[in-house]
């Protein structure tokens, strides 16, 4: 299966290939998740629900019976230890959340205990539960419905954390990381909801742990993660309209987080900014930055640039929104600071 | 209750073993072998073997960092836990865990956990999973009075009975949250009492009476295993020892000596022997049998953990991930 490279959306699909919406990318992984495995069952509030999830779950219910995908008790700590005992007792339940800020309320259970069961008993068993989060940025969200958790959630060793940025992977990572046997959390971002990609309708894994770059170029690489991938492929076509070839690679996963894949492209092209729609300090942007700091001095010819949102919660209000988040002119004003202009 | 004799002297073996493992750990506790926080189970013992008794293997149970009695009693491997003790390779978690985090799959014992209130939900979900495949088996989760106070644990019995989820839930109320009193930290009965008894069964019995445990838990195990939802026993017991350590705390000055000394007269072990030997289930040569086996046993498995090799160093990133 070749990767996706390019942003799918301004693409031109060959004919030969079915282009899905993203969310129903993710809801046809777990179908056919639920269809070949008698294990799986999907869990959340909301879940079966008639917009199902912002559609990721859609159906899934009418299709695979009530005791497989259902609505949860408004009590995510617990639910949380549910989703691990079910796992420990040979199920795999993919737990989904329509706010990552709900996260916070199931640390205990997700990193006290998922993340360690497998370790503090040394191997003796696993808990192979996938929880889904989606990052509600949209209309004036606000301060607790929009927060990007990545920065804080990929700290903790035994917890596998993704990020897709494109419907094949949403569907490839989503199948598996019900296939991993560890926690994994797929952070998902609203924004990539409106597009559509390439999606074979074949059961197929995206692995957890590998980048991928989704541009190649010389002077400059932008590593990205989730929405951010396409706000840096848009920059780098802009990019290039100024004789600037950048290189976009897509992070993918945060835990296992592929390095090599990052100083790969830095000794290419010697300069990096990295792009994430968290916060900056303790964050995506400020992991790859030490990596590329620790491993990489040799091949750095200018000083490596984060593209964040800027320390401060989610604003609610029209205006502080736009100023908030990262988008394509900052990351191109980024690069703009290190790379030598061409024309 | 017309019980087996077998089953009174099991009960008396596993009580008495538990009490003789935890003496053997606080007397060695101070050569410093053992480098690892214990939280001892003397004067519970009678809750842990008399809700234990009526387990299969494949009942799963989950537990406390105070949970000796409980892996014990359930049959988990005693060698691996005193290992476990040690931090050897050869305990039941290499060493990893120490002796607030057990586990013997073989026994159904699935973990414990030192976060308070962290497995109630867990044993709720294994339950979930068991139900879902279409066995009997009941999930059962030792707790303390701590627990009680935590949000998860209204969550998870919710969760139990909304799902009429076979789970056991074995409260033991032992009056101590390391130096603070049930009384400071809650006020009347736990509220599950109340409990419309068709959505979850409830009992409240001494935890230092090992019959009355075993007979209570009986019937709330009939209950979970024929399908009719969770449990909620409360085992009222009291906490010997001090929080975590070896030795008596009694000078410490936060409960009074007299206390201690009324509850050390009620040991659940010495008032069901005299009464095995009062109803002649058995002889006092025989018990004496019973417990000259059970410390060649203890020798043994701290010949066994001194002889183990510790974890070395280059494995410390090994079991982050499982394959
Ligand atoms: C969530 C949480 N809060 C606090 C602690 C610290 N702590 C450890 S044991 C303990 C007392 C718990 O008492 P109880 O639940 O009655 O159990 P017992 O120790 O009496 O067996 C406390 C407060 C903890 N481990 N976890």
């Amino acid at each position: 299966m070749p990767e996706v490279r390019e942003l799918e959306w301004l693409r031109e699909s060959k004919p030969s290939e079915r282009m899905l919406g993203y969310p129903q990318a993710i809801c046809e992984a777990l179908d056919q998740a639920l269809a070949l495995d008698p294990r799986v069952f999907v869990m959340g509030q909301g879940v079966d629900d008639p917009g199902g999830m912002f559609g990721t779950t859609k159906g899934l219910h009418n299709t695979h019976g009530a005791a497989r995908c259902f609505d949860t008790p408004l009590a995510e700590a617990s639910m949380t230890g549910v989703a691990i005992g079910a796992a420990l007792g040979g199920m795999r339940p993919v737990y989904m959340h329509n706010r990552s800020d709900f996260l916070f309320l199931t640390l205990d259970q997700l990193v006290n205990h998922a993340s360690k069961w497998h370790y503090m008993f040394a191997g003796a068993v696993s808990v192979p539960i996938v929880v889904w989060a989606c990052i509600g940025r949209g209309w004036g969200s606000g301060a607790q419905h929009s927060q990007a958790l990545q920065g804080t959630m990929m700290q903790y060793p035994g917890l596998k954390v993704v990020m897709p940025s494109t419907a094949y992977d949403a569907k490839g990572l989503m199948l598996a990381a019900i296939a991993d046997n560890n926690p994994v959390l797929i952070l998902e971002h609203r924004h990539n909801f409106k597009y559509k990609g390439a999606v074979p309708e074949k059961v197929y894994t995206v692995p957890i742990g590998k980048g991928v770059v989704r541009r190649a170029g010389s002077d400059v690489t932008i590593a990205g993660i989730s929405n951010m991938v396409n706000e840096a492929l848009l920059a780098a076509k802009d990019l290039a309209a100024i004789g600037i070839d950048a290189e976009v690679v897509d992070l993918r996963s945060l835990r296992p987080l592929d390095e090599t894949l990052v100083l790969e492209s830095l000794r290419k092209t010697g300069r990096l900014v990295v792009t994430d729609s968290g916060w900056k300090t303790g964050g995506v942007a400020a992991e790859v930055a030490a990596i590329a700091a620790e491993k990489g001095l040799e091949f750095l010819k200018a000083p490596v640039r984060r593209v964040t949102c800027p320390d401060v919660p989610t604003p609610s209000g029209y205006t502080l929104e736009q100023a908030f988040y990262a988008a394509k002119d900052d990351i191109i004003e980024a690069v703009r600071t290190i790379v030598p202009p061409r024309r | 209750m017309n019980i087996p004799r077998e089953t009174l002297l099991s009960l008396y073996h596993d009580m008495l073993r538990t009490r003789r493992v935890e003496e053997s750990i606080e007397s060695l506790y101070h050569e410093d072998q053992m480098k690892t926080p214990i939280h001892l189970y003397i004067g519970q013992e009678a809750i842990a073997a008399g809700v234990c008794a009526h387990l299969r293997d494949d009942d799963p149970i989950f537990t406390t960092y105070r949970s000796h009695g409980q892996y014990l009693s359930k049959g988990g491997d005693l060698n691996s836990m005193i290992a476990e003790l040690h931090c050897k390779e050869t305990g039941c978690s290499k060493g990893r865990g120490g002796s607030m985090h057990l586990i013997d799959l073989s026994a159904g014992h699935y973990g414990s956990s030192a976060i308070v209130g962290g497995c109630l939900p867990i044993a709720t979900g294994m339950a979930f999973a068991k139900k879902a495949q279409g066995s009997d088996a009941v999930t059962v989760t030792f707790f303390g009075d701590g627990a009680t106070e935590e949000g998860i644990f209204y969550e998870s019995v919710n969760y139990a009975m909304l799902k009429k989820l076979p789970v056991v839930f074995v409260l033991e109320n032992n009056e101590w949250a390391v130096c603070s009193h049930v009384s400071t930290r809650k006020i009347g009965e736990n509220l599950f009492h109340g409990a419309d008894p068709e959505h979850l069964y409830t009992a409240k019995v001494d935890g230092n009476a090992v019959l009355d445990v075993y007979e209570e838990a009986g019937r709330a195990f009939a209950h979970a295993r024929s399908g009719k939802g969770p449990a909620f026993l409360e085992c009222m017991t009291y906490r010997i020892r001090g929080h975590a350590g070896s030795g008596s705390d009694a000078d410490l000055g936060y409960r009074s000596p007299e206390d201690i000394e009324v509850w050390a007269k009620r040991c659940p072990i010495r008032s069901f022997r005299a009464w095995l030997l009062r109803e002649e289930v058995e002889t006092p040569i025989e018990l004496e049998r019973m417990d000259a086996q059970i410390e060649t046993e203890i020798e043994n498995a701290f010949a066994f953990a001194t002889a183990s090799p510790l974890p070395k160093g280059e494995d410390l990133l090994l079991h982050i991930y499982g394959e």
